[in-house]
């Protein structure tokens, strides 16, 4: 191959193609350079010095300090660690319940849109669509006002009796809410006493405020239109082969989508799962425009708090930190989904209902051996 | 939000790249540029002026502008104004390229991290008018000894009395509460069908002027000394408590407001604790409600409150320093500062304007009395941190134990000093 490329290169006619392919590629290489890999080495610099917020991050006055900031973001006993923590904490139930709900609801109405009896598919497909293509700013706003006391979400919840929640004022945990409910209003002393982060562990586990279930609600509400839109794409995609050989087999329609398109599925989970796993762990603009993190910094999320550390306290060595911890989480977490989604090999039992032959055999030596236990 | 572009992140990156290359053609990259950041030595130059105001409304953005231009006028020099959306990221940004507003707004919380990296021109001793400022905003405004920059006006908390309520229940102006027990009988009075006696925003913005009337604050007045977990902190924080529990005085949350002056316009509370900008909401949004302010009651060591004041900054790296000093001494004269109160409320930072201001606003004059004995909140750099924290945790006040909330805030403000 290579030899083929160096002789070509010689040879006249393709001469040159080098310098073409680099100048062709070279906007894109140079806006990605200026853009996202310069900045992020900068940032990577900042989140290693004790650059203040004036001047060039790269002039004389600014000094290494190693590891300084992100010791105080991990283990400083501080503020700066415990906000941190709460930031985290927030973050991983909301993505705990965003990614699995927005996935199953996208799925749901994907099958439901993709049914070819269902009449006017067009118009629910634009309905369900439509919050993914508003802008989420707006969707905010409009969020706070039906989730306000007075507003619209609590006047129906009032018509059932149910006196709704506080809701973006409400830092208390649904956990934490439920057990309430049993009388359990104090953790063990095992949870309460050790902590992570700065965050006790009964906090840990004390779920997502209400004030975030919200904003889990206003995710689901607002991303699945758009997962729903890839799904259709691949369920198009698949061919009615498979489920007709299914149907014929005996296959009912509640098996026929466990056992046959959803395998085929797989590749199309995955990236709605990615997607969904690095969008909701960098959320940031519902809590700019909504919450700010109150109340209680219970909707204070890393990627916010990034962003307060560094423009509103000027710690712009932790604000840096932050952001590279927080895409570590991501890619940890990416590659946890990737190893659970990995393609399996057909375990030995399995196979053995699809190859009689082999089954026939093995169930031979399975006999064999088991008469032998018994002789012995 | 859920959309997989890395949004914060290339938003982040589009500032930093912008600050680099603005540094890049800018003012080059070492050294602290054109000034050398002593005392008494301004730069000077003809370029023009840009004043960066973090806006209430059009009202506050055009009286901003016409006392600009009116200076430019008479001063030759050019200005122009920008009313910021987001002051604090707007600034941010001009630090960091070398480009800043020559003359900006600056809060209380901002000044310390401004001041600590060096972006702000510590000009305070060389203003003409510098003793006709209140001492204690002057104080707010010190930073590691130095008096950084001229406040602008400032604000107090009183408390706000819905006069029908009031006589509802069978009260007179002889019962306006002059202590903390006359309070607390009166709120029970207050408390009645749909409303209770005090509702107040449930932080230490509002909760802090109970502090200072036991003698306490979080910290001393330069900031450079926790107080936190003081008994006289304590204290406040346990009368608070009890009228918490009482039932007669309730958070605006807790009431479906969003602020206590929210709470106190709809009538659900009969009394708030709240600043001078309460009147203009109540006449935009509440015009039928009648109040009257009154000064808050003492506590065991005498009058107290909680006065929050902006300044106008300048920056160091300001190439017309000289001119910016003289535009700020117009800003804060008399004259000025009276035309911004009519514009939009905010009381005069200069003992020489208050005569005036009091007969303009004579239903107000509890605000502005309370310079005599008013308290700043903690301006050490991180400060506002803390502060939100406790917020959280004042939040749970009625259930909470004082002492323990005060300690874990004695304990993170301690950590800001080291």
């Amino acid at each position: 191959m290579s030899k083929t490329t160096s002789r070509s290169r010689r040879s006249g006619i393709r001469r040159g193609e080098a310098a073409s392919g680099w100048l062709f590629t070279a906007p894109v290489i140079i806006l990605l350079g200026v853009f996202l890999v310069v900045p992020v080495l900068m940032a990577l610099w900042v989140s290693f010095s004790d650059w203040g917020g004036r001047g060039s991050p790269f002039s004389s006055g600014v000094n290494f300090v190693g590891f300084d900031n992100y010791s105080a973001i991990l283990s400083g006993g501080g503020l700066a660690e415990q906000d941190f923590g709460m930031s985290l904490k927030n973050n991983a139930w909301y993505v705990v319940l965003v990614v699995p709900i927005q996935t199953a609801v996208a799925l749901g109405l994907a099958v439901l849109v993709n049914r070819a009896i269902l009449r006017g598919r067009g118009f629910f497909r634009t309905a369900f669509y439509f919050p993914s293509v508003t802008s989420s700013v707006a969707i905010t706003v409009l969020w706070l006002f039906l989730f306000s006391t007075s507003g619209a979400v609590n006047k129906v919840l009032s018509w059932f009796g149910i006196n709704g929640p506080n809701w973006f004022n409400d830092p208390s945990g649904i956990v934490h809410n439920f057990l309430g409910l049993f009388g359990v209003k104090n953790g063990p002393s095992a949870l309460t006493q050790n902590s992570l982060l700065g965050v006790s562990w009964w906090d840990w586990l004390g779920g997502p405020s209400v004030a975030m279930s919200a904003f889990v609600i206003m995710a689901v509400f607002t991303t699945s239109g758009t997962f729903m839109l890839l799904f259709i794409a691949a369920l198009q995609n698949l061919g009615g082969d498979i489920t007709e050989a299914a149907m014929m087999d005996g296959a009912n329609g509640w098996q026929r989508f466990w056992r046959i398109t959803l395998p085929q599925l797989r590749p199309t989970l995955f990236t709605v799962l990615t997607l969904g796993l690095i969008g909701c762990w960098q959320v940031f603009d519902v809590i700019y425009t909504g919450t700010k993190g109150a109340p209680g910094k219970t909707t204070l999320t890393p990627a916010y708090l990034s962003y307060k550390s560094s423009f509103i306290d000027q710690d712009w060595g932790q604000g840096a930190a932050i952001a590279f911890i927080l895409f570590v989480v991501i890619v940890v977490f990416t590659i946890f989904q990737r190893w659970v989604l990995r393609e399996r090999g057909v375990s030995k039992r399995r196979m053995r209902l699809y190859q009689p032959s082999i089954t026939a055999a093995d169930e031979a030596r399975t006999d064999n051996a088991d008469s032998k236990g018994a002789l012995r | 939000m859920q959309r997989p572009t890395h949004r914060w992140l290339a938003g982040g990156a589009v500032a930093v790249a912008t600050a680099l290359a603005l540094t890049a053609c800018g003012s080059g990259f070492s050294g602290s540029g054109s000034s050398d950041g002593a005392s008494g030595k301004l730069t000077s130059s003809d370029k023009a002026l840009t004043v960066m105001i973090g806006s209430s409304g059009d009202a506050e953005t055009a009286a901003v502008k016409s006392a600009v231009s009116d200076w430019s006028k008479s001063d030759g020099t050019k200005a122009s104004v920008i009313a910021a959306s987001d002051l604090n990221q707007q600034l941010s940004q001009g630090f960091a390229a070398k480009k800043p507003a020559d003359v900006f707004y600056l809060s209380t919380d901002a000044l310390a991290g401004y001041a600590s990296n060096g972006s702000l021109l510590a000009y305070g001793d060389q203003l003409s008018n510098k003793s006709d400022f209140y001492p204690s905003l002057v104080k707010s405004f010190t930073y590691d000894g130095k008096f950084y920059c001229a406040p602008k006006d400032f604000s107090t908390l009183q408390l706000i009395i819905n006069t029908d309520m009031w006589s509802a229940a069978g009260l007179t102006d002889s019962d306006i509460p002059k202590t903390w027990d006359q309070l607390q009988a009166v709120v029970k009075k207050l408390t009645g069908a749909g409303h209770v006696g005090l509702g107040i925003s449930g932080e230490y913005a509002r909760i802090g002027s109970f502090m200072t009337q036991a003698g306490g604050n979080l910290m001393n007045e330069d900031s450079t000394k926790a107080t936190a977990n003081s008994d006289a902190n304590v204290k406040a924080l346990d009368y608070v408590k009890t009228l918490l529990n009482d039932g007669d005085l309730k958070y605006a949350k807790d009431l479906g407001a969003g602020w206590g002056g929210e709470a106190f316009g709809k009538g659900l509370a009969a009394m708030t604790i709240e600043g001078n900008w309460i009147t203009g909401a109540l006449k935009s949004d509440f015009p039928n409600v009648k109040y009257k302010v009154a000064e808050l009651p003492e506590g065991p060591a005498g009058k107290g409150t909680l006065q929050f004041t902006n300044c106008w900054g300048i920056a160091a790296d300001s190439p017309n320093q000289a001119a910016a000093l003289k535009l700020v001494e117009k800003l804060t004269s008399k004259d000025d500062q009276l035309a911004f109160s009519k514009a939009f409320g905010p009381m005069p930072s200069i003992k020489s304007a208050a005569d005036a201001w009091k007969s303009a606003n004579p239903e107000l004059v509890p605000f502005l009395s309370a310079a005599d004995y008013a308290k700043g909140v903690p301006t050490a750099k991180g400060s506002a941190d803390v502060v939100t924290d406790l917020n959280s945790k004042l939040e749970s006040l009625a259930t909470g134990d004082p002492k323990t909330i005060l300690d874990a805030t004695q304990k993170n403000l301690e950590a800001l000093l080291k």
